[in-house]
């Protein structure tokens, strides 16, 4: 009677989700940040106007939910005038938020633009250790919007990047959670790319802690029987099957910029492809259907072996595209996670390389540093 | 509110925060959103909400509707929407309107 939608795929394919990265200023600096290295050289971010006129032609596409990032999307003016158009077309908000910034006033605006959920990211369960992970004081800041988004009715997803230095924590965020009421709980194991790349030495957690944060997960789930929903994203690295890429490349979802640059994923920045389609040249269909960029990796006929000839190809998608031009130089290579790609040694030796570096000496995600990394 | 299934026939029902129930011409079906994912309907899922929660009609006239669309028999429409809505429960999707 019912499938579960986002895992099936339709030919030919919707981009039924969709994200907008409205900006990419931000009040935090952590330093596994999704975003790219580069941020400083953005320039020209989309007009109100341009966000519109895009979610207008990715909602005629099919698109339905709609991810509000950034950095931080409160710090895009006219955000709300955005999401009440998203939400006149039909989407299906949620506005993933660092929580700085949140007013009693800021909230009503939202409520009244019609956005249904929001996701609010905390660091870690206490003040010192969460405000040394982003880089300044928030921690109180976040508690705050916790409680004028569960004031005003709203479903609350709290979000954490687990870390070697606060996944033994674990317990404590669930507590967290708790207490402050959120619906869902996302425990998303820190993904190498862009800033947490350069971090990976001192972010990297052990196979202990990750198999004792699996062990808490569960035990908790079974106590919270369905109260808080928990989602556990698992670390690739630990595994011995990549995770699977977006469910397949350009096959379910976009990125949208905050200058208007299209991509099928968040990481798809810094893949070697000379073709960088921006909303302000081409319709969105066509970016969608055309592009070089959307076609480079769709469907099975881009693998290479092992993949080509592997009856998981149709499950993961042969791994993540950006790891594999990270790790191997190659975009088009078995991600190296996989423990049937002949490069797996290259994610084995970094599990290796590890270092015991405080939380202090990572590098943050800012815009100097960003010009820094930039320079070199 | 809580409901218990079976539930009453001249119940109404809606749906629950955070869930939102649509039509998706892209997809062709009806479609039920909440933070993060998707539930695509088969046709007569939809159907039955989009009677119980667009059209406010009650679980009786419910049946009544889709027993005269498809020409069937109430009864064995009957059993279909409990179950569907015993399914619906279990998601949290719904909730009784008062
Ligand atoms: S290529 Fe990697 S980063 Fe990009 S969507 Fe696929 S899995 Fe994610
Ligand atoms: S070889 Fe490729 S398709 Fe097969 S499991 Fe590994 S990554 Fe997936």
């Amino acid at each position: 009677m019912i499938t579960d939608g986002l895992n099936s795929g339709s030919k030919p394919p919707i981009p039924l989700w969709m994200l907008a990265e409205l900006t990419y200023k931000c009040p935090l600096q952590c330093p596994y940040c999704s975003n790219p290295l580069a941020i400083a050289q953005s320039r020209g971010e989309l007009s109100v106007d341009e966000w519109c006129d895009t979610l207008s032609q990715a909602r005629a596409l099919g698109a339905v939910q709609l991810g509000l990032s950034g950095g931080e999307p409160l710090l895009k003016g006219g955000v709300s005038q955005i999401i009440k158009h998203a939400t006149d077309l039909g989407f299906y908000t949620n506005l993933i938020t660092s929580g700085v910034g949140l007013t009693e006033k800021s909230i009503v605006a939202l409520k009244s633009a019609g956005l249904e959920h929001i996701q609010l990211s905390v660091q870690a369960p206490e003040e010192v250790l969460n405000d040394q992970i982003a880089g300044r004081k928030c921690f109180r800041e976040k508690l705050e919007a916790a409680a004028l988004i569960k004031k005003h009715g709203f479903a609350m997803v709290m979000n954490v990047v687990l870390h070697r230095h606060n996944i033994g924590r674990l317990g404590e965020l669930i507590e967290l959670a708790v207490h402050l009421k959120a619906d869902y709980l996302e425990l998303a194991n820190v993904q190498f790319d862009g800033w947490a790349y350069l971090n990976r030495k001192s972010l990297l957690p052990t196979r202990d802690q990750i198999d004792q944060a699996l062990a808490t997960t569960r035990e908790y789930e079974k106590r919270m029987q369905g109260r808080l929903k928990i989602f556990y994203v698992l670390p690739d690295y630990y595994s011995d099957r990549p995770k699977a890429c977006c469910n397949g490349w350009g096959s379910l979802s976009l990125v949208v910029s905050p200058s208007g640059f299209v991509m099928p994923c968040l990481g798809a920045h810094k893949l070697p492809i000379d073709d960088r389609p921006n909303i302000r040249d081409q319709s969105l269909g066509t970016i969608w259907r055309d592009s070089k960029l959307f076609n480079s990796f769709r469907g099975y006929d881009w693998m290479q072996e092992p993949c080509r000839s592997c009856p998981e190809k149709t499950k993961d998608f042969g791994g993540c595209r950006c790891q594999a031009f990270l790790l191997t130089g190659d975009a088009s290579q078995t991600d190296p996670v996989c423990a049937l790609s002949p490069k797996r040694s290259l994610v084995d030796t970094m599990l290796m390389e590890h270092e015991d570096v405080a939380v202090n000496q990572m590098v943050y995600r800012s815009l100097a540093e960003s010009v820094r990394q930039c320079d070199r | 509110m809580e409901l218990n299934v079976p539930l009453p026939h001249d119940a109404f029902i809606q749906m629950a925060r955070p869930f939102r129930f649509q039509w998706e011409p892209a997809q062709d079906c009806f479609v039920i959103l909440y933070p993060e994912g998707m539930v695509k309907l088969n046709q007569a899922a939809g159907l039955i909400l989009n009677l119980c929660c667009k059209h406010n009609q009650s679980l009786a006239q419910t049946v009544e509707s889709l027993a005269q669309d498809f020409g069937q028999e109430p009864q064995s429409i009957q059993d279909d929407v409990q179950e569907f809505l015993r399914i619906a429960h279990d998601n949290r999707w719904i909730e009784l309107r008062q």
